[in-house]
């Protein structure tokens, strides 16, 4: 047996009988988030970037653009790619190597928020139909993992995107030669989702699992809510279940709490009256 | 030199995808299922076995195990470790799919395991290993559906004690309105796809994902539809167990 294993079994008697007091282990409210802070813009040479700590857990998102070729399903769009690692230095679990199930995990579900709500306007990236458009980076690093890698790294995704710029781009449809202008303009970004991560103790459910409490979790479920309180991403996760009443009650205190959230974010960029790209002759 | 080309297959997004008189691209009603056509214990080689049709989705899912771990250092020393591999062969799809494991296939790989996880005594079975491979041999919407549902049974195949079978279907939005199991042209072009996997009789729900934009009633919606779609599936599952043991039982009358 791991030595892990066994702490996990003690630790999981101590957490479950404070549970069902209605305590946790680091004296927070069953339904209360750990404090959050954001600071962006802390890479001055990536397009757009955002610090995220969630109690003790930290995550950088950095986010870089490049003119690439547009999927050829969305000859009309750019394209978003998020890839997540969870570094060896954020904790003595993590191996180097290139990303596990877990990161993987994390990158797609983070994904599906942001594309489900169309949080970014892809069809102000498209360059040259079929041919050219922006291709946006988002690469997310954990660097010190204490619980609730899902929301920290989304979180610090939307914060980045809230923060990117992309230079204004000139095209002569004829030659099809594309210029880049040095007038940066904000990415189009329309709305801003958030995860919330909840995790199941026996029969107690908890928002914002810290490490302690992962460790013994028995399941777990990240809800994404976008700004008109809506559901646009669920994950459930990990061996045990969740009743269907107990999904309902869950969302609506992801709704609640992901209001409060998403007042830490920068605000959107009013991109009404941008042109992206110019069309010369 | 090549002349002409092999001509790219795909479907083309059609003008609507329910028409005025409610029914779907297919002809279906919003709350009606593909056909579904299961087989149990396929395979002689494996330890369990099963082979789903659902729709144009052809799935062929095999158990090993409960049998010895290599290498031993992952074995877990209180229950068995369950493995699980999805995977889609590169003709599964119109445009060649790679044979190696995308991203996709490791994060869904992930969740089918943990939508089966549940149902598996695996305490019974300490150090041990059980494998499941799923093969998606042709894809059309709801693979991972179709790949737990038919994985549960190979499990129960194998022998292995169960709390229950897991049964899935997707649910989704097409044009607004709440749809049952999603084929692969309206999950492409509508506007959400919501996966459930349930254990029928416990009342559990074992996997749950989603995406595109729902309000809270449509969640709910959605959660009640699903249910019902799930006590259907889980009676074929039922049906398509017991008949492999009626073959046997006839086969061995016929020897007397």
């Amino acid at each position: 047996m791991k030595p892990e294993e066994i702490i996990s079994k003690l630790e999981r008697r101590k957490l479950q009988s404070l549970l069902l007091r209605g305590e946790r282990i680091d004296g927070r409210k069953t339904m209360e988030y750990r404090p959050i802070e954001i600071e962006t813009n802390i890479i001055s040479k990536a397009e757009g970037s955002a610090k995220i700590s969630l109690g003790d857990t930290i995550a950088i998102a950095g986010v870089k653009a490049e003119i690439g070729i547009p999927y050829p399903d969305t000859p009309n769009q750019g394209a978003i790619i998020i890839n997540t690692e969870f570094l060896p230095l954020a904790s003595p679990t993590f191996e180097p190597g290139p990303p596990d199930e877990n990161a993987i995990e994390v990158a797609r579900v983070v994904d599906r928020g942001i594309r489900s709500c169309q949080a970014v306007n892809l069809e102000k990236l498209c360059i040259l139909p079929g041919r050219r458009a922006w291709i946006i980076y988002v690469d997310i690093y954990v660097l010190n993992h204490a619980g609730n890698l899902m929301d920290a790294a989304g979180i610090a995704a939307i914060a980045a995107l809230l923060t990117t710029k992309i230079p204004k781009v000139k095209v002569n449809y004829e030659t099809e030669e594309i210029t880049v202008t040095d007038t940066w303009l904000p990415l189009p970004v329309q709305n801003r989702p958030i995860p919330i991560t909840f995790a199941k103790i026996g029969d107690v459910i908890v928002v914002d699992p810290s490490l302690e409490e992962e460790r013994v979790q028995d399941a777990r479920i990240t809800l994404t809510i976008e700004e008109q309180n809506r559901i646009c991403a669920i994950q459930k996760a990990l061996s045990g279940t969740f009743t269907i009443k107990e999904i309902f009650s869950i969302t609506k205190h992801a709704i609640q709490i992901a209001k409060k959230i998403r007042e830490k974010l920068p605000r959107k960029p009013d991109i009404k009256n941008i042109q992206y790209v110019e069309h010369i002759k | 030199m090549i002349t002409g080309k092999i001509p790219i297959r795909k479907e083309e997004k059609p003008p609507r995808l329910i028409g005025d008189d409610g029914r779907r691209v297919d002809g279906r009603k919003l709350d009606e299922l593909r056909p579904i056509r299961i087989e149990v214990g396929v395979l002689k080689n494996a330890d369990g076995s099963a082979y789903i049709e659902w729709g144009r989705n052809k799935i062929i899912v095999a158990v090993y195990g409960p049998k010895e771990l290599h290498p031993k250092h992952l074995a877990l020393p209180d229950r068995a470790l369950l493995r699980c591999r999805y995977h889609m062969v590169p003709f599964s799809v119109y445009e060649r799919k790679s044979p190696a494991p995308t991203r996709r296939e490791i994060e869904l790989s992930k969740v089918i395991r943990e939508a089966l996880e549940p149902a598996v005594f695996l305490e019974e079975f300490p150090r041990a290993t059980i494998d499941v491979f799923i093969e998606v041999l042709q894809a059309d919407g709801g693979t991972r559906c179709a790949s737990i549902t038919a994985a549960s049974l190979a499990l129960a195949d194998a022998g292995i004690p169960m709390r229950d079978l897991v049964t899935a279907v997707a649910v989704g939005k097409v044009e607004g309105k709440i749809v049952l199991d999603l084929s692969d042209i309206e999950d492409k072009y509508g506007e959400g796809d919501m996966p459930i996997a349930m254990m029928p009789a416990l009342g559990q729900i074992t996997l749950l994902q989603a995406d595109g934009v729902y309000s809270e009633e449509e969640l709910e919606e959605a959660l009640a539809l699903a249910q019902r779609g799930i006590q259907r599936i889980y009676k074929m599952q039922r049906e398509a167990l017991k008949r492999k043991y009626l073959k046997i039982k006839e086969e061995v009358e016929g020897i007397k």
